[in-house]
């Protein structure tokens, strides 16, 4: 190798390591008994290594519970975006009818509407629902986003008019068209959307926190959250522990889908 | 062989076929179509446009949270709570920490971003998945989950003050520090968001040819040369791009100060979308509506002139 590609090599390692050194430091921590973790000067290595914490996490703490909770919420909303944005995406890209300008065009002003905007009202609506501290007040919100919609319009757009019109002959009405046409042809847009609803929703704290009253409504977050501003405060091996249970699906799900999720993300560049 | 056949499904590819049915088949159309957009309208209405409004009109009365299930009783107030905004010390102090956190957090981004993708770019072959995927990882964790290590990497003691005092630096106590927290949660934001960035400037510069940076360096331009006069202006669109979404979310600028100070300290680290949600927590709903809807005349702002300029340029 020549000595420019190996310092070219060494910087991106020395940045790799950089970038990864909070994601070390939270693994080994999570396996240390507490008085190891803020010894000074701090050490990396565990001298002791203890599942100790973990065990905590699920014995003494709910985390089992709020695994469940989070994967529910998380599972539920990535159906409804899928069934919906496909159902509205076909009906904008394919179909012709009165108030589509419209419709589209608000979706579109409400892509750049900050999540603050919206985050009262949506409570007191909720909240007046009777929906505060139920599965229902975590997810309808979520259900469905004008991203959603975007993406898949965008996608069955491009798909060719012939082959609706090739159903259509063949006597196919449009519900037959969007399952067996429209349907099987968007698998990229869905794995997309599937990801990046995921990602969101399971790393969504504000909505569950405020929603979320009591602990068996919590998600992962929110335990989090609250543990970590808690008595337990102090805890930082049970805390680190707690950070891993979070962190740990999500990144083994993008390490067997990283392409879909960077692909996703640099289309869209949203998470 | 098919050249015939296009010719002949002309007259029957037009959608109206005869006159008669035409508006009953479009009504049944519009019928057909709303049915397939249904529950994203309902839910949409209900949870995404409704509230739009709902909180534009809470932001001109005096709506607190006493007034939750009783609607009508609550005043109309005009823009008393946009000039009440603009006169408390509080909130132009959150203005001005947002503007400090978006002036400085997004050019940051944009050049730690654009560096790595250029690097990754510059034709290494190997373990450029894991480098891709490694300096990617951040963007896919939970805020909450990576505060617990960064509260604890900035402790006096901690892991960046110990990297510091290798090179003779004695760190500050970052996140008790008016001046220091704000370039800690800074520093946080760039390293949780810089992987998006990443992509989107590789998938910019893999559409560049490479013969034209080839056909400079025989012209004997410099690497540096070919990157200013070629790579760079060709990269005008992306940078546009990435500058609008940065901007949309860097503006919005909540969750490090939520999870990591809690606007502090001395509200050196409130934002505008922080204060907005302290609002709420008082009751205030009246406010935080108010406060939200500055932040969505800023964004609007923003992206127009990023827009404008970077036209002028092109």
């Amino acid at each position: 190798m020549r000595p420019a590609r190996v310092l070219l090599y060494g910087a991106l390692a020395l940045g790799l390591l950089a970038t990864l050194a909070p994601f070390a430091w939270m693994l080994l921590g999570s396996v240390k008994p507490t008085g190891e973790i803020v010894a000074n000067p701090s050490v990396w290595l565990p001298r002791s290594p203890t599942i100790g914490n973990f065990e905590q996490l699920l014995s003494k703490q709910n985390f089992a519970l709020y695994f469940v909770n989070s994967t529910v919420v998380a599972v539920t909303c990535v159906l409804g975006n899928l069934l919906f944005s496909s159902m509205a995406g076909y009906a904008f890209a394919k179909l012709e009818f009165a108030g589509k300008k419209l419709l589209f065009g608000l979706v579109l002003t409400m892509l750049i509407i900050p999540g603050v905007t919206t985050f009262v009202p949506l409570f007191v609506l909720v909240s007046n629902m009777g929906l505060s501290n139920s599965y229902l007040g975590l997810i309808l919100p979520f259900l469905v986003a004008p991203l959603g919609v975007f993406l898949m319009r965008q996608f069955i757009r491009d798909i060719p008019d012939s082959l609706l019109e090739a159903a259509r002959l063949d006597g196919a009405g449009d519900a037959r068209i969007f399952l067996r046409v429209i349907v099987p042809l968007c698998r990229p847009p869905l794995a997309t959307l599937a990801i990046l609803t995921f990602l969101g929703q399971w790393n969504n704290f504000l909505w569950p926190l405020v929603i979320a009253q009591t602990e068996d409504h919590y998600t992962l977050p929110v335990a989090l959250a609250l543990f970590s501003v808690g008595a337990n405060g102090t805890n930082y091996g049970l805390l680190l522990a707690g950070a891993v249970t979070v962190v740990t699906p999500i990144v083994l799900l993008f390490l067997a889908l990283q392409r879909q999720f960077i692909q996703g993300i640099a289309n869209t560049g949203l998470k | 062989m098919t050249t015939l056949a296009p010719a002949k499904a002309v007259p029957t590819a037009g959608p109206p076929r005869t006159e008669p049915p035409r508006s009953r088949g479009r009504a049944r159309r519009t019928l057909i179509a709303w049915a397939f957009c249904a529950p994203f309208i309902v839910l949409f209405g209900t949870f995404g446009v409704e509230p739009v409004f709902s909180s534009l009109s809470m932001s001109v009365t005096d709506i607190t949270a006493r007034d939750i299930r009783t609607p009508f009783s609550v005043d109309f107030v005009g823009l008393a709570h946009y000039t009440a905004l603009f006169q408390d010390p509080t909130f132009l102090r959150a203005a001005v920490n947002t503007l400090y956190f978006v002036v400085v957090g997004i050019p940051l981004t944009m050049i730690i971003a654009l560096t790595i993708a250029v690097a990754l770019n510059s034709g290494i072959r190997r373990a450029k998945g894991l480098f891709r995927v490694g300096y990617f990882a951040p963007v896919v964790t939970s805020v909450v989950a990576v505060a617990v290590v960064w509260r604890y990497l900035y402790e006096p003691d901690g892991m960046i003050n110990s990297v510091l005092a290798v090179a003779g630096i004695h760190g500050p106590d970052w996140l008790n520090d008016p001046n220091w927290a704000m370039p800690a949660l800074i520093l946080m934001a760039v390293w949780r968001h810089f992987g998006i960035p990443m992509v989107i400037f590789l998938a910019g510069l893999q559409s560049i040819p490479a013969d034209l940076l080839e056909a400079a360096r025989v012209d004997g331009a410099t690497r540096w040369q070919a990157f200013r006069s070629i790579t760079l202006p060709l990269l005008r669109p992306t940078t546009l791009v990435v500058a609008v979404l940065l901007s949309i979310g860097y503006l919005q600028f909540f969750e490090e100060p939520f999870v990591m100070t809690s606007g502090g300290p001395l509200g050196s680290t409130t934002s505008i979308s922080y204060y907005a949600y302290e609002q709420f927590g008082f009751g205030n709903y009246g406010m935080a509506s108010a406060a939200s809807y500055v932040l969505v005349a800023a964004i609007a702002l923003l992206s127009l002139l990023q827009f404008r300029i970077f036209r002028a340029k092109a």
